[in-house]
């Protein structure tokens, strides 16, 4: 079983907005053609074209339905959509880590990354039994375990713009959804938005810490609710019921212009 | 095990070169940034410079190297062997191709060019192949606006001089409240991601109205689960409470639209309803300083809403007066409406207030000095910072013109086109009618058509019928059942070539649509179309000739096969003659560029037309000694000139003293200069010039210095349409030109100048009883069309398509997850897998666009669940409606534009047990192409 550090000098992760993801899989297919081009072995597909594709993926987005309960003001209130990235979470006590029999599951210290030495790596796959978000793929050619690397391999390249130096899912993003940064800071950009969006863990009553965030939805259909009436009410007062005094009406609302 | 870390380079060689061209994925044309390892493609990613996508990049755009790699791309020209439909073909080559292409063209070109069909799907160089179909001489040329979303064109540019997407957009920079009608995902789909995004980082608001919640309705702050087809309903009854409650521009009315505009009120006039005119044939006003009539854009005056003219015994009153009279009337009332739509009362009124406040109530000015086309200064301009988008929704209704036209008048009421805030038109646009041309049908034996194919009628003297009043064209655009048909109607093509109707052709010729399958209503029908033979044993379409660079189904159904290049090994511009890649702020257009050479005999479409058009002799493709004028597209981009000074691209033309953007004499390395620049020109609008733009002097001065226009071409915004209120007279019995009678009452009803809301055409064909369920596809963000199904990487994302049913529908008829449905219109039924969505309008199912496919096509392999579990939604439309006993044969479009009424369907479903597959079942093709390989473990490095 392999240890986790002490602690990392960075808690590098990313934040994911719930209430602009769009659920477009811009972010899934950046990371499987960056990924399948870089760090380790390509990410592999099999019957690509025949009955039942089946590839590795390190970033999958999934959709869920919420159907909020009937209150006084709204007999059967909207149902609504959320889209839910979801790829590795960085945790801080990430059991996928002391779960591994080789050391080839490691955190690291200096940004707390979590990463597979795939030459270390013999494809037991207990660590992605031990992940409680199902976040770590077996890649069924190569026979070694993927997951998300944070984009290990742009975040310090020096053959990148320093711009571009951000995971390939954060730069690709068209909703600007997914922010990254480093969350030991208090002042960086993700540790801001954390607090000021209420950003919350996934599952924490698992214990593993997670480093990523996500934001919640802002509330939904504010429109639909009948309190709405009182506060926009005079905004919709009546100047004229019927073309004639609609028309007279004009007639005062131009002398004002 | 202790801790332990690798090294890990941190710093890998990500690729030995980048380069800049344009995606091809869906029709958006971002900026792509491709990395090329050893000479092949590695990877893709966004152009960070790029206008369109500024960096980012959508799910397809990501997988275009799987595109390019696609196993189904064609390898060399073909010629069928077997029947049609076959599959069975033989590889030939290109000089074999070409010459079979001008055996067959060249004697219908020098006897009857009309037959020759040419019609283009997803066709990105429509200034190109129009202009070659019009050097052939044949009417009969159009691209698929017409079955995609004519309406929502035709009804801006009608009612405002420009439309959504290419012609418009929000602005982004300052809206506070953003609202979106029924727009498929892959449209405009990386700005409108970026843009939502954007506004919601500020704390700007989106309301979503569309039939099912998901994608940008999902993320909305407020979603409208509208039933379809009632959209504009929905959006009169908006317009009826913020007249009632005057919050309108009435300052923005008086200045910048027609409702000032003084309507012909003499019942007994052949003019009735028209506008009155001054000597010049200016529209005439009254001006509230004087009281006096005065041409419309008069120096100093300032147009009266509320005054009326009376001469000769008649009341003349302004355009503003009827809209008082149509949108006051109770019957728009929001208690009225709200069941139809499927909304409440106060929903429909909590949304006006909100419209209101934010328009009025959040308003602000921009200290920008501008001069407006009246002559007079102002020293700010004022936001209304709500703004409008809209797509095929609401356009692909037989009700869809006029809902659009509703929706743009709801846009101009507030205030909110071309001010900062609202909705900004793109260059070229800003474009009145006046400024387009009008359609062109006249061909002659070995000579070119007399002008353009397609245009904007203003009367029933610019349709496109003959002599003897029968339509020109074989799709019937221009004529009397459909007088506003912009785009053409290419979903009509294959029905009215196969029934003779109005006229038999003898070769179609298609790129880039797959009319055999998911283009087509009646995907059954038209495939029975294209393989039928007459009495004489020939195909009653005798010859049909087809450019694709994959194996789609359309393939299979084709006589003649040339094969494409994929977008990475082609030159294209994305031009302003055609649909640039403009910002509010800026002219744009862009390049396509061989990044790679293909490795198989294929060649870019638009070359081998080049050498075709030099085998037939057309004008415009040969030199004066008879040579090819084109060597290839590269070519023709590059030194073909619409008229002197004006080519494809704008970017580095020869001016008089040295390199220019805009006007200017072609330019030999003018395509290195676009590669160098990332693939693209922008030409930036200055700031005085900025919004305002149909008003405002500056901007068309500098419309007019770029290349745009010839003189400036300032106008007002058509609430009310003379062009509509033109084909009503007729239909009343006015002038010369007279519509056929079973059309008048169809006419008069649906060609109102001022927006309507009518029940869908097919409620008057179909028992609504028996089929009370609305059907609709959407265009998941992942896919475009039927070509992600190609792509090993999209499909494993959307490789399957259930019917989805709401709450109610799914509990009603006792279903489980897995379970199937027979579903059924008047037309047809299938057989189908079904799944429950709670957010969805509770009368309404719908399932993925263009997923399902036909056994063979694409290089899928047997099994593959597109062709066992995945489904069209077409087996059920029919390009025609039923017959209602008249005798008469009535199209499936909309009246006025003759756009595809796709969204009409109505339906019933009823639980089956589960078959083996998904009914109809097809035929397989035999695949040209094989199929995939068995895995992917793909790198390209090392």
């Amino acid at each position: 079983m392999t240890a986790l550090p002490a602690s990392t000098q960075r808690k590098l992760g990313l934040v994911i907005d719930l209430d602009t993801c769009v659920g477009c899989h811009a972010c899934v297919i950046s990371c499987k053609g960056w990924n399948t081009e870089n760090y380790g072995a390509p990410l592999s597909d099999q019957e690509p074209y025949g009955k039942d594709p089946s590839g590795t993926f390190l970033n999958r987005v999934h959709s869920y339905e919420v159907q909020p309960l009937a209150t006084s003001d709204a007999v059967q209130p909207a149902a609504q959509l959320v889209h839910f990235p979801k790829s590795c979470l960085h945790c801080e006590d990430a059991p996928c880590v002391t779960v591994c029999p080789t050391g080839a599951s490691y955190k690291r210290v200096e940004d707390g990354i979590v990463l597979v030495n795939e030459a270390d790596c013999i494809g037991c796959g207990l660590c992605a039994w031990a992940c409680p978000y199902g976040a770590r793929e077996m890649d069924a050619e190569e026979g070694v375990m993927k997951k998300c690397t944070l984009c290990v391999d742009r975040i310090y390249n020096e053959n990148l713009p320093e711009v571009d130096r951000v995971p390939v899912c954060v730069r690709t993003c068209p909703a600007g959804a997914r922010h990254f940064g480093d969350f030991a800071d208090p002042d960086s950009h993700v540790s801001k938005l954390t607090a000021e969006r209420g950003g919350f863990d996934l599952m924490p009553e698992q214990g593993t810490k997670p480093v990523n965030k996500y934001l919640p939805p802002r509330a939904r259909d504010q429109l639909d609710e009948a309190p709405q009436i009182d506060i926009l009410a005079p905004f919709l007062d009546t100047v004229a019921e019927e073309p004639t005094g609609f028309v007279a009406w004009l007639d005062r609302a131009l002398s004002k212009v | 095990m202790p801790h332990k870390q690798p090294d890990l380079d941190l710093s890998p060689h990500v690729s030995d070169e980048v380069r800049k061209t344009t995606c091809y994925m869906c029709a958006c044309r971002c900026g792509i940034d491709v990395h090329m390892k050893g000479g092949k493609v590695a990877y893709i990613e966004g152009n960070r410079d790029h206008p369109v996508n500024k960096g980012v990049l959508c799910a397809k755009g990501s997988a275009g190297i799987m595109q390019h790699n696609s196993p189904a791309r064609l390898r060399a020209p073909l010629r069928r062997v077997g029947p049609r439909g076959s599959g069975e073909f033989e590889e030939i080559s290109w000089d074999e191709a070409l010459s079979l292409a001008t055996d067959w063209l060249a004697p219908l070109r020098e006897t009857a060019p009309e037959k020759l069909a040419f019609f283009t799907g997803r066709d990105q160089s429509q200034s190109f192949t129009s202009y070659w179909a019009q050097n052939f001489g044949t009417p009969n040329y159009a691209a698929h606006g017409g079955f995609c979303s004519v309406n929502m064109a035709a009804a801006g540019i009608y009612t405002m001089g420009g439309a959504f997407w290419e012609f418009g957009t929000p602005d982004w920079e300052y809206t506070k409240l953003f609202m979106l009608f029924g727009v498929a995902e892959d449209h405009d789909s990386n700005p409108i991601k970026m843009g939502i995004g954007k506004i919601k980082a500020r704390g700007a608001r989106v309301i979503g109205v569309n039939p099912i919640r998901s994608g940008y309705n999902a993320v909305a702050d407020d979603w409208v689960g509208i039933t379809p087809g009632t959209d504009g309903l929905f959006i009169l009854a908006l317009v009826h409470e913020l007249m009632k409650a005057g919050r309108i521009d009435v300052d923005y009315l008086s200045r910048y639209t027609n409702a000032p505009v003084l309507v012909n009120g003499d019942a007994k006039s052949p003019d009735h309803g028209l506008f009155l005119r001054d000597a010049d044939g200016k529209a005439l006003v009254i001006d509230r300083g004087t009281g006096k009539l005065a041409a419309f854009d008069t120096p100093g005056i300032r147009p009266d809403l509320h005054a009326t003219h009376r001469a000769a015994g008649v009341t003349h009153r302004p355009v503003m007066h009827l809209m008082a009279e149509r949108y006051l009337d109770p019957q728009y009332a929001p208690e009225a409406v709200a069941e139809r739509c499927g909304l409440t009362p106060q929903k429909i009124r909590n949304i006006a207030a909100e419209l209101a406040r934010v328009a009025f109530d959040e308003a602000f000015t921009l200290d920008r000095k501008w001069t407006d086309f009246r002559g007079e200064t102002h020293q700010t301009m004022t936001g209304r910072p709500v703004s409008f988008h809209a797509m095929r929704g609401i356009s692909a209704h037989s009700n869809g013109f006029q809902t659009c036209r509703a929706l743009h008048v709801l846009q101009i009421i507030l205030g909110t086109v071309e001010v900062p805030g609202g909705m900004r038109f793109k260059p070229p646009y800003p474009k009145p009618v006046s400024a387009h041309p009008r359609p062109h049908s006249n061909c002659a034996p070995g000579k070119p058509l007399d002008g353009p194919h397609l245009g904007y009628v203003t009367g029933p003297d610019d349709l496109c019928l003959k002599v003897d009043g029968s339509p020109a064209r074989i799709d019937k655009a221009f004529t009397w059942e459909n007088p506003l048909s912009a785009h053409g109607l290419m979903h009509m093509v294959i029905s009215n070539a196969h029934a003779g109707d109005p006229y038999k052709i003898d070769t179609l010729f298609l790129y880039m649509a797959n009319m055999s399958w998911n283009s087509s209503m009646n995907t059954g029908g038209v495939t029975k179309m294209l393989t039928d033979k007459g009495e004489d044993g020939e195909y009653v379409i005798p010859r049909i000739i087809y450019s694709d660079a994959y194996s789609s189904e359309m393939v299979a159904y084709a006589d003649l096969i040339l094969p494409d290049t994929t977008y990475l090994e082609r030159y294209d511009c994305i031009s302003l003659l055609d649909r640039p890649i403009s910002e509010p702020n800026a002219a744009a257009d862009a390049i396509r560029w061989p990044v790679v050479e293909p490795d198989r005999d294929v060649r870019s479409f638009q070359s081998a037309m080049c050498e075709l058009g030099a085998r037939l002799n057309l004008p415009g493709f040969v030199t004066e000694d008879g040579g090819q004028k084109y060597a290839d597209y590269a070519d023709y981009i590059t030194n073909h000139q619409r008229k002197p000074g004006i080519g494809p691209l704008a970017g580095w033309r020869m001016g008089e003293n040295g390199l220019t953007h805009g006007r200017g004499a072609p330019n030999e390395a003018q395509l290195d200069s676009y590669i160098k620049n990332g693939g693209f020109c922008t030409q930036h609008i200055p700031e005085d010039a900025q919004y305002y733009k149909p008003w405002n002097m500056a901007y068309q001065d500098w419309a007019v210095g770029i290349g745009i226009f010839d003189s400036p071409h300032p106008y007002i915004f058509d609430l009310y349409s003379e062009p509509l209120r033109r084909f009503q007279l007729a239909a009343e019995g006015h002038g010369s030109r007279q519509p056929p009678d079973h059309l008048r009452e169809q006419i008069k009803a649906t060609m109102d100048p001022l927006p309507i809301w009518y029940a869908a055409l097919e409620d008057g064909h179909v028992d609504s009883a028996e089929y009370p369920i609305h059907a609709l596809t959407q265009r998941p963000m992942a896919m475009y069309h039927s070509w992600g199904s190609q792509n090993a990487w999209l499909r494993q994302i959307h490789g399957y398509n259930p019917l989805y049913l709401p709450t109610k529908l799914f509990q009603q008829h006792g279903f489980t997850d897995g379970d199937w449905a027979r579903v059924t219109s008047a037309h047809g039924e299938i057989t189908v897998p079904v799944a429950h969505m709670a957010a969805l309008n509770e009368h309404t199912v719908w399932t993925w666009n263009a997923i399902g496919k036909q056994k063979g096509a694409w290089a899928l392999k047997d099994g593959a669940p597109e062709t066992t579990k995945g489904f069209l939604l077409n087996h059920l439309i029919h390009e025609l409606l039923p017959p209602r006993g008249d005798g008469l044969r009535w199209a499936n479009s909309d009246p006025v534009t003759g756009q595809a009424a796709w969204f009409d369907l109505r339906v019933k479903i009823e639980k089956v047990r589960a078959p083996d597959e998904a009914h109809p079942v097809m035929p397989k093709i035999k695949s040209p192409v094989g199929t995939g390989p068995d895995k992917l473990a793909w790198k390209v490095g090392k």
